[in-house]
C-alpha cells in the first residue's frame, strides 16, 4: 500500500498551494536536511517532470528550501523561505532537468554542510506524501512517515544483527528494513523504519559499532511538521 | 487497515454493525498504535483549520500570490445570500465555501490537503455548509472526515490522488467521491448507499485532465472546487434517494486508473496542454514569468545535471 493511513489522505495541515508541489516538496527538503545531519550551507537542486515544468508557479522552490530550513509543512514562514535562507547563509541553485524519470514529481538535492555532504533523491507521490528513492549512490525506498534511521557502514557479516540488537534493547520495533551496498565488503547503507522513536543513546551506540561510519535520523513528525 | 476495496469496507461495516467512520477510527488507532481519542483529536484540529479557512476565504480579502485570482468566494457568497441562486441557497453556499478554501490555498494560506491541496475546497465546502444547514455538532463532521478518509484511502491505493499521476479526475474527482460518500453517512444513509455515492460521483469526473494555467493551482482549479462541492451534494442526494451505481464503485476506481495511466503527460499537471496552452493561457504565463520556465517540447541539454552516476 502506497498510502498507509487516514492522515495520508486527510492532511497534512499545510501552507498552499499544492500538496505534491508544496507540502511534499517541503518534506523531501526536510528529509534531505536530516540525512545531512547539519545545517546545509549549499544546495544544488535538480528538478524533473512536473516539478521542472511548474516549480515557480507552485512555489516548489520555496517549499524545498523551507524543508532545508527544517520547517514543517504548515509553518507560516514558508512563503518567505527564500529570503530567510539567504539571510541564514544558505546558497541554493535550481536546475530544471528533462531526463525521463520514473515519477513525474522528482527532485534530487545535493547538500553540503560544514562537515559533510549528501545527495537525496525523492518523489512527491500526491497529497503531501513522499518516497525517498536515493541516498548518495544507494537505491532506497521509504516514506519518512515513521522515524527512519540511515546507517552508513561497511558491508560485513553481523552488522545488521548488532544494529537490531540495540533497537531491540530499547523496545524499538522495526517495521521495515532495507540494505544496499556498493560492492561486496564495500560501502553499504541500511535504512531502518521504526514504530517508535529511537533515543539519542541508541543512535550513539549504533554509531559506535565497528564499521559504522555515520548514523542519521529522519523524523518528520518532530515537533514542527504539521499540527499535533 | 483491514480493507483494500470499498466492497471490503462495506462488508466490515455490515458485519460489525459499525459506520465507515467507526471502522476507520479503530483501524487508524491500531495502525498507529495511538489511542482512539488521540486519533480523533488530531482530526478535530484539522476540522478547525478547515473552518478557519472557510471563514477567512468568504470575507473576500484573499488574493493569490500571482494576483490572478481571489474574491470569487465572496462574490458567490453574496449572490447566494441575496436569494438569487439558481441552485438554491444551500448548494450555492457549499460552492462559495469551497471556492473560499481554494482561494486561501492559492494565497499560500493554511489548509488541510483533502486529499490534496488542489482539491482542498470540496470537503470543507460540503462539510461546513452542511453543518450550518443541519445544525450538527463538530464531532459529526470529525467522524465524517474519517469516513471521507477511508474512501480516499481505497481510491489512493487502487488508483491515484495526484494530478501529476492521474489528472484532475484523481484530485478533484477523488475529493468529490470522498465528500459524497461521507455526506451520505452523516445523513444516516447506509454504508451501501455511501459506496454507491462514491461510484456515482467518480463517474462524473472520469477523464478530467489537469491543465493548470502557468502551472498555478488557480485556473481552473479554484472553480473546479466550487463545482465539485455541488456535484458531491448531488451524488449524495442520488444515493440517498436510492440510485445505485450500476458499475460497482471499485470498478469505477479501476477505470480512473486506466484512464489516468493513458493520459498524455501534457494533461497531467505539466502546464504543457489544455487550458494552460490556450492563447490566453500562454499569455498569462508569459506575463508572469517572461520567457523563463515556459514549457518546451524540445528536450533541453541533458548533460548539465548534477545527477551523473
Amino acid at each position: 500500500m502506497r498510502f498507509k493511513d487516514v492522515f495520508s489522505i486527510i492532511g497534512p495541515s499545510m501552507i498552499g498551494p499544492s500538496s505534491s508541489h508544496t507540502a511534499g516538496a517541503a518534506r523531501i527538503g526536510r528529509s534531505a536536511r536530516q540525512a545531512l545531519g547539519e545545517p546545509p550551507l549549499e544546495a544544488v537542486v535538480s528538478l524533473y517532470g512536473s516539478f521542472a515544468e511548474t516549480y515557480r508557479g507552485h512555489g516548489t522552490d520555496v517549499a524545498l528550501v523551507s524543508g532545508l530550513l527544517d520547517y514543517g509543512t504548515d509553518d507560516e514562514r514558508i512563503p518567505d523561505a527564500l529570503r530567510l535562507a539567504e539571510e541564514s547563509g544558505l546558497k541554493v541553485s535550481f536546475r530544471a532537468e528533462t531526463r525521463p524519470e520514473v515519477h513525474p514529481n522528482t527532485v534530487s538535492l545535493l547538500l553540503r554542510g560544514a562537515i559533510g555532504e549528501v545527495r537525496v533523491k525523492g518523489c512527491s507521490i500526491g497529497g503531501g506524501n513522499i518516497e525517498i528513492v536515493g541516498i548518495d549512490r544507494f537505491d532506497v525506498k521509504f516514506s519518512a512517515i515513521q522515524p527512519t534511521l540511515l546507517v552508513f557502514h561497511a558491508d560485513r557479516s553481523g552488522m545488521i544483527a548488532e544494529m537490531s540488537a540495540i533497537l531491540m534493547g530499547a523496545q524499538v520495533n522495526i517495521s521495515h528494513m532495507q540494505v544496499d551496498r556498493e560492492s561486496r565488503n564495500g560501502a553499504a547503507l541500511t535504512v531502518i523504519e521504526c514504530d517508535q522513536l529511537p533515543g539519542d543513546e541508541e543512535l550513539k551506540r549504533i554509531a559506535a559499532i565497528a564499521g559504522v561510519r555515520r548514523v542519521r535520523l529522519i523524523d518528520l513528525a518532530a515537533k514542527k511538521d504539521g499540527i499535533e | 487497515m483491514r480493507f483494500a476495496s470499498l466492497a471490503q469496507l462495506r462488508k466490515l461495516c455490515e458485519d460489525e454493525g459499525e459506520t465507515i467512520a467507526g471502522i476507520m477510527i479503530a483501524d487508524q488507532a491500531r495502525e498507529s498504535g495511538a489511542a482512539e481519542e488521540q486519533v480523533v483529536k488530531q482530526m478535530t484540529v484539522y476540522y478547525q483549520v478547515m473552518k478557519e479557512a472557510v471563514r477567512k476565504g468568504v470575507q473576500g480579502g484573499t488574493r493569490s500570490r500571482s494576483g490572478l485570482t481571489g474574491g470569487d468566494a465572496k462574490r458567490v457568497g453574496d449572490y447566494a445570500a441575496a436569494g438569487e441562486s439558481s441552485l438554491g441557497g444551500e448548494a450555492a453556499t457549499a460552492m462559495a465555501y469551497a471556492l473560499a478554501v481554494s482561494e486561501v490555498n492559492a494565497s499560500m494560506g493554511r489548509i488541510i490537503a483533502t486529499p490534496t491541496a488542489g482539491s482542498c475546497g470540496i470537503i470543507p465546502g460540503v462539510f461546513v455548509s452542511s453543518q450550518e444547514r443541519f445544525g450538527w455538532d463538530d464531532d459529526v463532521l470529525v467522524r465524517g472526515l474519517f469516513a471521507a478518509g477511508a474512501i480516499g484511502y481505497v481510491i489512493a491505493n487502487n488508483s491515484f490522488v495526484s494530478g501529476a499521476e492521474g489528472g484532475c479526475q484523481a484530485e478533484v474527482g477523488s475529493a468529490i467521491g470522498m465528500a459524497a460518500g461521507a455526506l451520505v453517512e452523516m445523513r444516516c444513509g447506509t454504508a451501501e448507499q455511501a459506496m454507491h455515492a462514491v461510484g456515482l460521483a467518480l463517474k462524473n469526473s472520469l477523464g478530467l485532465i489537469c491543465d493548470p494555467v502557468a502551472g498555478l493551482v488557480e485556473i481552473p482549479c479554484i472553480v473546479r472546487n466550487g463545482f465539485g462541492a455541488v456535484t458531491a451534494l448531488a451524488a449524495a442526494d442520488m444515493a440517498l434517494a436510492g440510485v445505485r451505481s450500476a458499475i460497482p464503485s471499485d470498478e469505477v476506481i479501476g477505470v480512473m486508473l486506466e484512464v489516468g495511466s493513458a493520459m498524455p503527460e501534457k494533461h497531467r499537471e505539466t502546464a504543457k496542454g489544455g487550458l494552460a496552452q490556450t492563447p490566453t493561457g500562454r499569455r498569462i504565463m508569459k506575463e508572469l514569468y517572461g520567457n523563463k520556465n515556459e514549457p518546451k517540447d524540445e528536450p533541453k541539454d541533458e548533460q548539465k545535471g548534477g545527477e551523473q552516476e
